[in-house]
């Protein structure tokens, strides 16, 4: 039989690291600021960049579903509904920490300074990753789920083994939760105290499969006290208790605090992708109920109301973000040329004689070709 | 059980035979269950796996959670007793976490348990480029499971092997990893009345001059190949490899014993691919017929390019008849 006090000291560890049974949330879906004694509301300044970024995500993330339907892209998962989770979670990075975002979330990617054209250079398919990672520190965008997750784990280690102060903010889908390497990253992490926030975007879906066949835990967030992280649940269609949340968890990892889950509760708002049809599978009155829970609108309201925004900014605002889809969607009108040569760059250091040769191989044909 | 669907009739897209023979199979045998990523309600990415759940129910074609090592594994489970699971793989670059499984545990366990545990398991992977998809939706990682013992591979070309392999592989009590050329599910054909031995190659254009050797979605291109050279003269043979392992060999050593020259072509990356193996047991059975050099025309030895550069990348006529003009040349 275990001794009392070996049960004691499980219950101690265990303390915290439950979420609340409501989603933490600071502007609840009518706009009203919720009163909670443990999360504070980010000042004026902060509310008005989540705001900010809301909009020029979302337009950014409409002129990509339009470029889609140009052929422009070869395919764009689109992030609508879910901008608070992308901006409230990317905002609260500061500058040295690192992102290792999905394909869904070029919103976020966008947000935190790479160059729009950059960022969808994988979804347009001229490259697997269209930035340099260590400029703004962002890993490529994650395809096969839930990898980098590792990844993630083992950058967080190596600066605390440099004594950096870095902390890794991963972002996963709700369906990415159920691949193996979510698990070992979760519990490495731990294991580790590396500091690491895993950010899981519960949008209700996996392409078709909706939570309730992808995990009987009673949240996400519950995952984390089986490994030993606290986990918390937060309205992820509130920004500012995104924000709140994830700056916490950075706060937290960098004091030497070690690992959090977080999981944000939203919506996807559109199919998986442009190439998906979700009538097959969901109800619109489902996706009605949660457009009535916008994330823009909402923060609009609440700053409205308090006369921290109005209409001539907001207007300023929209115009701002046309103009940034004009130019993007002007740049993305340009053909990217193909060269074959481009095929045999960079699959290692150095090209091995192997490769060489069949780039050889491929030369001699043009000039074949030409002839 | 009442009422088996009949053998598609008329011009059958790939999609659609697979779909009708995976029907067939759930409609025969009680044991077969479909499993995997969105093949509930979607009917899959690619909808190979339409209606299937509307007419059988959750408990024989469901959504699994989002974990390829859990749907491979939880398969062995199923296989051990008595079931006979067929695992939709979403995509070939998805296939990994689940490599484990698939290579020491289903290729392995006949051989471990002495041959007490059958594990009657088909694994379906779309695969192979073409489509303009990202990365990691357009690999041909075939090789790497025909390298492991234990496992049997195939692929198609033609609605009409689709929808016959499909329900041979899935009849078979060893563990077949069954490859869809996803770019060909579109193409359509007719399906005949009678299926082919399973694990035999197929001569799809008897020819004098020169074989080329295809597979998948390799075959078609071949066949064009094939067009073009006649015009020019040249009567080659084409050959549907369509067993990868076991690998049968015999009909392309019977045709190069007769044409003394081969070509031989697939999609995934040259070293170490398929190519190599069936150069090397050409050459041990067919030496003194031999004209010229067996040739390859593969993918390169890179990573699968983006869509914007593909083009470049794949095995084409072109490339195949520089190679065919190289092999007759020589
Ligand atoms: C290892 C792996 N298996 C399968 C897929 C195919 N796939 C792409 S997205 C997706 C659903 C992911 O759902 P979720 O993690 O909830 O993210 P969301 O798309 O909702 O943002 C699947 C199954 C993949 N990309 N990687
Ligand atoms: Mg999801």
């Amino acid at each position: 039989m275990p001794s009392r006090t070996a049960a004691t000291q499980a219950g101690t560890a265990a303390q915290g690291l439950l979420p609340t049974d409501v989603p933490i949330s600071l502007i609840d879906a009518d706009a009203r600021a919720c009163s909670d004694d443990d999360w504070k509301m980010p000042d004026e300044l902060r509310l008005l960049k989540l705001y900010r970024g809301m909009v020029l995500g979302r337009r950014f993330d409409s002129q990509a579903t339009a470029l889609t339907k140009q052929g422009r892209l070869a395919v764009y998962p689109s992030a609508r509904g879910q901008e608070a989770s992308e901006i409230g979670a990317v905002l609260a990075l500061r500058p040295h920490d690192w992102l290792f975002p999905t394909y869904r979330d070029s919103v976020a990617i966008t947000a935190r300074g790479v160059d729009p054209v950059e960022v969808l250079t994988l979804l347009r398919g001229s490259w697997h990753c269209g930035y340099d990672p260590y400029e703004h520190r962002v890993a490529p965008q994650c395809t096969p789920l839930a990898t980098s997750a590792l990844h993630a784990v083992g950058l967080a280690q190596a600066a605390r083994m440099k004594g950096e102060d870095t902390v890794v903010l991963v972002m996963l889908g709700d369906g990415a939760t159920s691949e193996g390497d979510t698990s070992e990253a979760l519990n490495i992490a731990a294991v580790w105290n590396a500091p690491v926030v895993f950010f899981v975007q519960n949008n209700g879906y996996a392409i078709s499969v909706p939570l309730a066949k992808q995990t009987a835990a009673p949240s996400l967030a519950h995952r984390g006290i089986g490994f030993g992280l606290p986990g918390l649940r937060v309205d992820g269609n509130d920004a500012a208790a995104v924000h709140a949340c994830v700056s916490r968890a950075i706060e937290r990892a960098s004091a030497g605090g070690g690992p959090t889950l977080i999981e944000s509760m939203t919506y996807r708002i559109e199919a998986h992708t442009n190439a998906d049809d979700a009538t097959r599978y969901r109800d619109q009155h489902e996706v009605e109920q949660w457009l009535a829970r916008d994330p823009i609108t909402r923060l609009r309201r609440y700053l409205l109301d308090r006369k921290l925004l109005d209409e001539s900014k907001i207007d300023a605002l929209d115009a701002e973000a046309d103009t940034a889809a004009a130019q993007l969607r002007e740049r993305m009108n340009a053909d990217v040329p193909a060269d074959p040569d481009e095929l045999f760059k960079d699959v290692y250091a150095e090209p091995t004689t192997a490769l060489r040769r069949q780039r050889a191989m491929i030369d001699a044909e043009c000039r074949a070709g030409a002839a | 059980m009442t009422g088996l669907s009949a053998v598609p009739d008329g011009l059958t897209t790939m999609a659609k035979a697979l779909n009708a023979g995976l029907r067939r199979t759930l409609e025969e045998d009680p044991k077969v269950v479909i499993m995997g990523e969105d093949v509930g309600k979607l009917g899959g990415v690619f909808r190979i796996t339409d209606g299937l759940q509307k007419d059988f129910g959750e408990a024989r074609v469901f959504d699994t959670p989002l974990a390829e090592a859990g749907i491979i594994g939880t398969a062995v489970g199923l296989a051990i007793r008595g079931y006979r699971p067929v695992c939709e793989i979403q995509f070939d670059g998805f296939v990994f976490p689940g490599f484990d499984q698939i290579v020491n545990q289903v290729g392995r366990m006949h051989n471990r348990s002495a041959g007490a545990v059958k594990l009657p398991i088909t694994i379906r992977i779309p695969y192979g480029g073409g489509i303009g998809a990202i990365e990691h939706h357009s690999e041909s990682p075939e090789a790497y499971f025909t390298h492991s013992p234990g496992l049997k591979v195939v692929t198609c070309a033609t609605p009409s092997d689709a929808y016959w392999m499909i329900r041979q592989a899935v009849a078979d009590d060893d563990p077949v990893i069954f490859f869809e050329p996803k770019r060909r599910y579109w193409s359509k054909g007719e399906v005949a009345a009678q299926p082919g031995p399973l694990y035999r190659a197929r001569t799809v254009r008897p020819g004098r001059d020169l074989t080329v050797l295809a597979y998948g979605p390799m075959v078609g291109v071949a066949l064009e190949v094939a067009e073009v050279a006649a015009d020019e003269g040249r009567d080659l043979e084409v050959i549907d490899l369509r067993s990868l392992a076991p690998l049968d060999t015999d009909a392309v050593i019977e045709s190069v014993r007769r044409t003394g020259h081969l070509v031989i072509v697939h999609e995934a990356q040259r070293t170490n691919g398929l190519g190599a193996e069936i150069a090397a047991r050409v050459q041990e059975a067919a030496f003194y017929s031999l004209e010229a050099p067996l040739l390859r025309v593969t993918g390169y030895d890179t990573p699968y390019p983006p869509s914007r550069l593909e083009e470049e990348w794949l095995p084409n006529v072109d490339r195949i008849l520089d190679a065919v003009d190289r092999s007759l040349a020589y």
